[in-house]
């Protein structure tokens, strides 16, 4: 799959503080506003593979939904519940329109 | 209390001190100004002891408990005990305290008459209240309306009976006794003035009380708390000096050089003490002048009284009255808020004040009086200081005089506290109650002394573990909701921006929506962001991200329409599997987020919260409409039950069962609330559990219609909801707080307490809307939905 920015419509439709998977190809992204600015981070915990973006967002955080692990939404590492990492996205606002690269 | 806290004054002087303490009574020593929490159900006996065992132990002190010492041969210096023993001394110290004064009634040996000033009466009140219907409490002082108001708490009605024509006249002037009667009476209370009582009446047991004027007042108790005296018998064996109470010199010497007396024991310059802040004065000159230290002199004491009546704000000290013609008077009254605000002055000095209704002011107003500072530019503001900014906010104790007390109890200043801070790297609540003492009283300044650890330590401050919600939200669990309610919040992310660190994390988000939900009766600002996902999409969240669903099925009863429908449904969204669950429901398992809203539309049914902390489910057995043994109608009560409190959130699961007879089929007696048929009547029990902790239920009562057994249901399901901690299930609440104070505040609460929690409970209950309604129309438009983008390389924007 070639790799470059692409627009994700109506994101910005996103509640402020929640998440919304984004489906591309076999990829799976979790997409977060946090009023405003817009994160992404693959959608698998490096725990349990639990969906990240239905967790509850805590600053610039996520907790996932499975089993609590806190994961940076800026570094994709976890911060607590274990170890891993999980892979982040650049995410940009442009023309009013959310773009991910991937 | 005074003796000990001497005791622990005198080991700070010198530690070798060989020291034995005589006590006459079998409990180790106990804050006594609490016996008032005690005695209304606040607080347990374990809670109010001062000092432990094991603290006798590793101070080195011999305690002898039920030794009551009989005699003092100041001559030989003996003290003999009731039992014979004599226990030799070098030094002796008096802290006998005080004796109830009995007035002349006839009748005062009668059963169900009582005294209120030690563990012993307090015991004995408590036990009588489990029976009794009515008390008459015979003396308006402090003492009086603190028993009042802990013996009306066990739903016995009360009735106050004074000798004067108003309320505390020692410590209140006549405006400010109409105002205190008015705060006594809306707490159900009845007051009568000018009453002298003539006898108890009744034969063996008191029924009553007739006054001189002949009137009659019934009551199946009666407890007198007309005052106190000095005790002052075994000072007498010893030939000491005595007026009202031992007299002592301002070193706390008497009139023996070896004896020496402290307390509400002591006359000290023709002034005797009943309250506690004197007693520590007066321990700390003592400590110093037995240890060999002479010098501090204790020069007698402001007099400040605090009325500690939940619910009621006095606070009063010095010369409050302020009648003659140099004394000046500033006074407030807001009778609807029933606020009263007075301070009297004396040649710009504050010489004494009376606070009713909000007593927020009174360590500064009493620290005015103490310091003897002149008023100047204070005269303005002295009923209103400026407002703190925020509520709580550590500066604003921060920027108060080093020598404002703030633990008026015990005499703790602000500098006080902060060098102990410092000095000994306290981080945390408790730590600064051993070293100081502060907050070790009455316990009113307990969040000053908070706020002035956390100002002082900073980011090493360390929360009570028990106590708290979360760090993210650093205050005591009670204490937010009551904020949330005093502040009117109705958002959880605004508790977080007020008194927390704007963040928040999995636990508090939750439990904040929980808690704003439960205090504005629904009638709150929903934010499904700081909601589990479970909550946002009304489904349980499985291993694999796909939900499951489960339909309300009231009672465990279906129908071949309702069963047919989950049939085509669990087909058509190629539900992985269905299962009959242990609350006698189905589950769908396996359905995908974005199918939600399309099979809660075909099933027509409404959701049964099976992923929520709130009500469950109620299952039932068949009951008198089938089963041969059946002694209820079951079935009918299980779906009604559950009805009445469906879809309501509560801070944990809530699981019920209704069952027809004692065989228990449906196991109610394992359900946090179940109800047990049998011939003639109802079992109402609570508290059970069946999974991670097996726990039979407790009976809450027995009551003979369904009615009934569905009001003690409902009183206590809103009682939990209220009082209950997040994440804290039945099985648990109830052992801490104690089955026989909630049948206090539920079943036996008197009528206006029920009736007002089954209506908050019912106004919540009408806010209820069935949440898979969402099918209709989302919460918002991205509610169940994902993001699908094509793959190829045309949907790349900026590449070219």
């Amino acid at each position: 799959m070639e790799k470059g920015w692409r627009v994700v419509k109506d994101a910005e439709l996103i509640p402020a503080k929640e998440g919304r998977r984004v489906k591309i190809g076999e990829n799976e992204i979790a997409l977060f506003n946090l009023g405003g600015d817009f994160l992404a981070v693959d959608n698998r915990c490096p725990h349990k593979e639990g969906p990240l973006a239905d967790g509850i967002v805590a600053g610039k955080a996520v907790f996932c939904p499975l089993h609590n692990w806190k994961i940076s939404l800026e570094t994709g590492c976890a911060l607590s519940g274990g170890t891993g990492q999980v892979k982040s996205y650049p995410v940009k606002l442009k023309d009013g329109k959310i773009h991910i690269h991937v | 209390m005074a003796g000990m806290a001497c005791l622990d004054a005198i080991l700070k002087f010198k530690p070798g001190f060989e020291v034995k303490v005589l006590s006459e009574e079998p409990y180790l020593n106990y804050n006594r100004i609490l016996l008032s929490a005690v005695l209304a159900g606040e607080k347990s006996v374990e809670e109010i002891t001062i000092n432990t065992e094991e603290w006798y132990r590793s101070s080195g002190i011999t305690l002898c408990l039920n030794t009551r010492a009989a005699e003092i041969d100041a001559q030989k210096k003996i003290v003999t005990t009731a039992d014979g023993m004599p226990h030799p001394y070098d030094r002796l110290l008096l802290a006998t305290g005080s004796v109830p004064f009995i007035p002349p009634i006839d009748g005062v040996k009668k059963e169900g008459v009582f005294t209120f000033r030690n563990m012993a009466d307090t015991a004995a009140i408590l036990e009588s209240c489990e029976s009794a219907k009515k008390a008459v409490v015979i003396g308006g002082g402090l003492l009086g309306l603190e028993a009042a108001r802990g013996i009306s708490n066990h739903g016995v009605h009360v009735t106050v009976v004074h000798l004067m024509d108003r309320l505390m006249e020692v410590q209140l002037d006549a405006v400010g006794g109409q105002f205190l009667k008015r705060e006594i009476e809306k707490l159900g209370i009845d007051v009568l003035l000018n009453k002298s009582t003539a006898r108890v009446m009744g034969e063996a047991r008191a029924e009553g009380v007739m006054f001189k004027d002949g009137s009659i007042v019934e009551a199946d108790m009666v407890v007198i708390a007309c005052g106190i005296r000095p005790h002052v018998e075994l000072a007498k064996t010893a030939g000491l000096k005595i007026n009202r109470g031992v007299v002592v010199n301002d070193f706390m010497e008497t009139s023996d050089p070896d004896i020496f007396a402290v307390g509400e024991c002591v006359e000290h310059r023709e002034k005797v003490y009943g309250l506690v802040a004197p007693l520590y004065d007066q321990g700390k000159v003592l400590a110093a002048t037995i240890t060999g230290n002479k010098g501090p002199v204790y020069e007698g004491s402001v007099l400040a009284t605090k009325l500690k009546v939940m619910g009621i704000e006095l606070f009063s000290a010095g010369d409050f009255k302020g009648e003659e013609p140099d004394k000046e008077i500033v006074s407030y009254q807001d009778h609807a808020f029933g606020i009263y605000k007075k301070v009297v002055v004396q040649n710009e000095r504050v010489i004494g004040t009376i606070l009713i209704g909000d007593a927020s002011d009174a360590n500064r107003i009493l620290e005015m009086i103490r310091s003897r500072a002149l008023v100047d530019e204070k005269r303005q503001r002295l009923l209103f200081d400026t407002p703190p900014a925020v509520a709580g906010s550590p500066s604003d104790v921060m920027s108060r005089a080093d020598s404002d007390t703030i633990c008026g109890c015990i005499g703790v200043t602000k500098g006080q506290i902060v060098s102990a801070v410092r000095d000994n790297g306290l981080k945390t609540f408790s730590a600064v109650k051993t070293c100081t003492k502060a907050s070790t009283g009455c316990g009113t300044c307990a969040g000053l002394v908070q706020d002035i650890l956390k100002a002082v330590c900073g980011g090493e401050f360390e929360e009570e573990k028990k106590d708290v919600l979360c760090p993210c939200v650093p205050f005591p669990k009670e204490r937010i909701r009551t904020m949330i309610q005093t502040q009117k919040i109705r958002k959880a992310q605004d508790v977080l921006d007020i008194y927390g660190d704007g963040v928040g994390c999995s636990l508090c988000k939750p439990a904040l929506s929980f808690i704003v939900d439960e205090v504005w009766l629904g009638d709150h600002e929903e934010d499904r962001s700081a909601r589990f996902i479970n909550d946002r999409v009304h489904a349980n969240i499985q291993k694999d991200g796909t939900f499951s669903v489960i339909p309300r099925m009231r009672g465990g009863v279906t129908t071949p329409s309702e069963l047919r429908k989950i049939a085509d449904a669990a087909e058509k969204y190629n539900v992985r599997m269905v299962k009959v669950t242990g609350s006698q429901r189905i589950d769908l398992l396996g359905v995908k987020k974005e199918d939600l809203p399309k099979i809660w539309a075909d099933l027509g049914m409404t959701s049964g919260y099976a992923y929520a902390k709130a009500v469950r489910m109620v299952k039932s057995c068949v009951g008198t409409d089938f089963c041969r043994y059946g002694t209820q109608d079951s079935i009918a009560a299980g779906i009604r039950l559950e009805t009445l409190l469906e879809g309501l959130y509560t801070p944990a699961k809530v699981k019920m069962g209704v069952v027809g007879c004692p065989r228990n089929c449906a196991e109610a007696t394992v359900k946090d609330i179940g109800l047990v048929g049998m011939e003639g009547g109802w079992q109402v029990v609570i508290g059970g559990a069946a999974g991670k902790i097996v726990r039979s239920a407790d009976i809450l009562c027995a009551v003979k219609t369904t009615e009934e057994a569905f009001e003690a249901a409902l009183l206590f399901f809103q009682y939990y909801r209220e009082n209950g901690e997040y994440l804290e299930r039945t099985y648990d609440f109830i052992p801490r707080v104690g089955l026989e104070k909630i049948r206090r505040e539920t079943t036996l609460a008197p009528e206006e307490k029920k009736k007002a929690l089954l209506e908050r409970l019912s106004r919540a209950r009408a806010k209820v809307v069935n949440p898979w309604d969402e099918h209709k129309k989302p919460a918002q438009p991205l509610q169940f939905s994902d993001f699908v983008l094509p793959k190829d390389a045309d949907a790349l924007m900026g590449a070219h």
